[in-house]
């Protein structure tokens, strides 16, 4: 621990001798995610709501996807680039070092250009409460934690699933995306409003709903049952299988080289 | 002798196309897995419409079928006609300095680069784009893929297909040269590509914008990129208007490369001066 | 002690021919070859050797040292490093072992190197007192004061290949591996970094294993050299012993008085030109004393040089004696 805040000084020290290029990217990161934000917007005007939903409870959705999102690239991000890593032999550096592998991964990057999109989702976060006309109490502020934290571990989940794959692939496979990006930009409108068999995968394959739909359900009010809020922990499960995959794909990098 | 002389001329950025054509072809799990992304990310936008239009079917702008063909061109044509398909190649030669080594070669550094983006962006076409399209023609109904509305539109898709595409790379243009002007071409890059994001209409196609906003932004370049085509394909855009848009497109394409072009002189004339 | 034991490792690799119909055959069907990379290799290193792995690009000596590293696990055989199978125990393995690839940093780009050293401190766990007199230690002998402050990304290529030598022996490893170490380097720069490593070994009984296409590296640093081609040891002996076998000729050359000297069997003129000239000798059937004696039967001689063949010559020899 001592040692990964000394990775996270050093990435932060880095960053600031780039102030300009960060400052750029970080307006870049929160615009890309305004565009999404626009599109919603425009969309409910013409519409009022959808299945239900209106501005204030997608927006507030948003916020919590995009958030989770976020906290999880910019710790994980080192996953994000395994490709990279794979290729330019950065890897085998790593497995020369006394350390876990996945330990350094995660320490080998950090990006604080993602603050931008944190940044936007508490702007979302403020309009989606004042908006909205949920009951706040201590439950459902705990509610909000949880299905926050919840996100980025599976979204931390999902960037090490693809990192793991890397190694059979060296280059990294774009429908992981479907399951990272797709997950965040179609995750702004709760999972029902995609009809049954999408909401069975958000499911059962990847627990999606489990730290969005649910728990949102108690959240604004949708239903009573308490036990709702606590689903968020029982999708950290995913780190079971994911952890699985990257020691599997670890023993096929040493036995292939690359 | 001129004409002869041009085709040599055009000879070798050719061969550039033929080069970066034939190592695009090469990803073959890449377009792969290409392939489905697209599939799965217009399977979520139909869906997304449908919940809108269940709400209600009397506020939709444009037919359904009209936005089913709509959504599936635009997975199916990607590379062709988005923004942020940028090469980081050429990022990197301007950055680092490789640039002088393009210097020395006897080619026009723009046209160079400008068949070189395009034959990036179809090579990756090619590969992705026939599977999206046969298997969303047999979906049912609402959500397939449909023939274009008329041969006469089908015709002006193509033409206008290309414009648009045309019109993206020159876009993209200035975006590499950008990088000869600032010290931060990520942010420039990522400020830029999200601006067009948005008015080009692959976030929300423009005719779901509010009145008066969507006016103006159908007068900007973005509008003369994906916009045009595919609404022609299903008829959304029909009669005298395909003539007028497929004229501001080719005036947007001269403008773009026009201002390109200058551009590229000024900044390589301050590279010679400077030393790289 | 390292201990090698008929190690064999086989890669599948995509081919492709050139132009439009091959690529897009290969879209639909690939065709993979094998490459044996590694073939049946043994050998056993004592503690505190100085070894030069040597032979042509692509041979297979990178992927013995990503398995004496423990980063690759060959197909068969066994290896056994200081009791341990590095690819079973990487952990444990990697914390005797240093290693430097002269084409790839290990240092972080951005920082000043001393935080880079820093951060391996805390990655190998050294403890504080033992970091500092290594870093002292290291410091004083690459003449490193003043680089240390400076980011990685500003050296020049000398300077950050002292710095990166450094990086891999703050944890005082028992082995090192060197790839390549003095590529690129100016000659005041390879001869730092030769002077330094021969030091360390000496100090510290440092084993020492070298892969280098500098045949400069070899002579000075090591006695043994093992040579693999297409996967296989060709052979591994002493470099005085590779010498005698594979140095063909002697070049013999005398600055003389008097008239034209006649050859005799086993020396062959080269040159003459202005009352020097050069033979060379087969060492089989005549002796340089021998050849010296007849030449001064002869002419007078004035002033005479013998030289043995370069051992970039030797190797060149070696390669295609082996058609590697």
């Amino acid at each position: 621990m001592r040692l990964y805040f000394k990775f996270f000084v050093m990435h932060l020290k880095i960053a600031m001798q780039y102030k300009l290029s960060f400052l750029f990217t970080t307006i870049g990161q929160f615009l890309v995610s305004f565009n999404v934000f626009l599109g919603v917007l425009f969309l409910l005007q013409r519409f009022h709501e959808v299945k239900g939903y209106g501005l204030s409870d997608v927006v507030l959705c948003y916020g919590i996807i995009l958030m989770s999102y976020s906290i999880a690239e910019m710790f994980m991000r080192g996953f994000d680039m395994f490709a990279g890593t794979i290729s330019n032999c950065e890897f085998d550096r790593m497995l020369l070092r006394p350390r876990s592998c996945i330990f350094q991964v995660v320490s080998g990057k950090l990006e604080f250009t993602r603050i931008g999109r944190m940044l936007q989702a508490l702007v979302m976060f403020a309009y989606g409460i004042t908006k909205s006309d949920v009951q706040w109490d201590m439950k459902r502020t705990v509610t909000l934690l949880l299905m926050v934290l919840g996100g980025s571990v599976v979204f931390g989940c999902l960037f090490l699933i693809y990192a793991s794959i890397c190694f059979f692939t060296i280059e990294g496979l774009e429908f992981m995306n479907i399951l990272t990006d797709g997950a965040r930009e179609y995750g702004k409108y709760p999972l029902d409003v995609y009809g049954k068999g999408v909401f069975r995968f958000c499911t059962y394959l990847v627990p999606y709903t489990l730290f969005q739909y649910y728990p949102f359900l108690y959240l604004t009010g949708r239903t009573d049952r308490q036990w709702y809020m606590l689903l968020p922990v029982l999708g950290c499960l995913f780190l079971l299988p994911s952890y699985l995959l990257w020691r599997v794909g670890m023993r096929h990098y040493k036995s292939t080289g690359s | 002798m001129g004409k002869i002389n041009g085709i040599f001329r055009y000879q070798k950025y050719m061969s550039f196309f033929r080069m970066r054509f034939l190592a695009g072809l090469q990803y073959r799990a890449a377009a792969f897995a290409g392939v489905i992304t697209q599939f799965a990310w217009g399977f979520m936008e139909i869906l997304v419409f449908r919940a809108f239009y269940e709400v209600n079917p009397g506020a939709f702008p444009m037919t359904r079928e009209a936005l089913s063909s709509y959504i599936w061109l635009q997975q199916a044509l990607l590379a062709l006609f988005m923004t942020w398909f940028l090469e980081n190649d050429i990022f990197h030669t301007i950055t680092d300095g490789g640039i002088a080594y393009e210097l020395c070669r006897p080619t026009d550094l723009y046209v160079m680069w400008f068949f070189r983006s395009m034959a990036n962006r179809l090579s990756k076409a090619v590969l992705r784009c026939l599977p999206i399209l046969i298997v969303a023609a047999f979906l049912p109904a609402p959500y397939g893929m449909r023939l274009p509305a008329s041969p006469k539109a089908g015709l002006w898709f193509l033409i206008t297909g290309l414009l648009g595409f045309l019109v993206v790379v020159a876009f993209c243009m200035l975006v590499y040269i950008a990088t000869f002007y600032t010290y931060s071409p990520v942010g420039i890059r990522m400020v830029a590509i999200s601006m067009v994001e948005f008015l080009s209409g692959s976030v929300v196609p423009l005719p779901f914008l509010p009145e008066g906003f969507r006016q103006l932004i159908e007068l900007l370049p973005f509008a003369s990129m994906q916009n045009v085509p595919f609404r022609i394909y299903s008829g959304d855009i029909s009669g005298m208007e395909i003539y007028t848009r497929a004229g501001l497109q080719l005036f947007w394409y001269i403008a773009l490369v026009w201002l390109g072009k200058r551009l590229t002189a000024a900044a390589l004339k301050r590279v010679v001066i400077q030393g790289g | 002690m390292i201990e090698v034991q008929h190690i064999s490792k086989t890669f599948q690799v995509s081919r492709r021919g050139a132009g439009f119909s091959e690529a897009f055959k290969a879209l639909f069907h690939r065709q993979y070859e094998c490459i044996k990379a590694l073939d049946d290799i043994s050998f056993r290193i004592e503690d505190g050797e100085m070894v030069g792995y040597i032979g042509p690009n692509g041979a297979g000596k990178s992927s013995t040292i990503k398995v004496l590293s423990g980063i690759l696990t060959p197909d068969r055989g066994t290896c056994s490093i200081n009791g341990r199978i590095p690819w079973k125990e990487r952990t444990a393995h990697v914390n005797e072992i240093g290693v430097v690839f002269g084409q790839r940093s290990q240092l972080w780009w951005d920082v000043p190197v001393i935080d880079s050293f820093e951060l391996l401190r805390d990655i190998y766990r050294v403890p504080r007192r033992l970091y500092d007199s290594n870093l002292e230690e290291l410091v004083t002998l690459l003449k490193l004061e003043e680089l240390v402050r400076t980011p990685a990304r500003q050296l020049s290529l000398g300077q950050r290949m002292r710095c990166e030598i450094a990086a891999s022996l703050l944890h005082s490893p028992k082995i090192l591996f060197l790839d390549e170490p003095t590529i690129g380097l100016d000659a005041v720069s390879k001869i730092a970094v030769r002077d330094f490593i021969l030091e360390q070994n000496r100090k510290h009984k440092t084993t020492v294993i070298l892969t280098t296409h500098d045949m400069q590296d070899i002579e000075t640093l090591t006695k043994r050299i093992i040579l693999i081609g297409k996967g296989k040891i060709l052979m591994d002996g002493s470099l005085e012993h590779i010498r005698k076998r594979f140095s063909a000729t002697k070049k013999l050359t005398v600055e003389y008085r008097g008239k034209h000297i006649i050859p005799c069997d086993g020396m062959e003129l080269c040159s003459s030109s202005n009352q020097i000239a050069s033979f060379e000798i087969n060492p089989d059937k005549l002796g340089v004393s021998d050849a010296i004696a007849h030449i001064s039967s002869q002419v007078e001689v004035r002033d005479l040089s013998v030289e043995s063949a370069s051992i970039d010559k030797i190797v060149a020899n070696l390669y295609q004696q082996y058609q590697i």
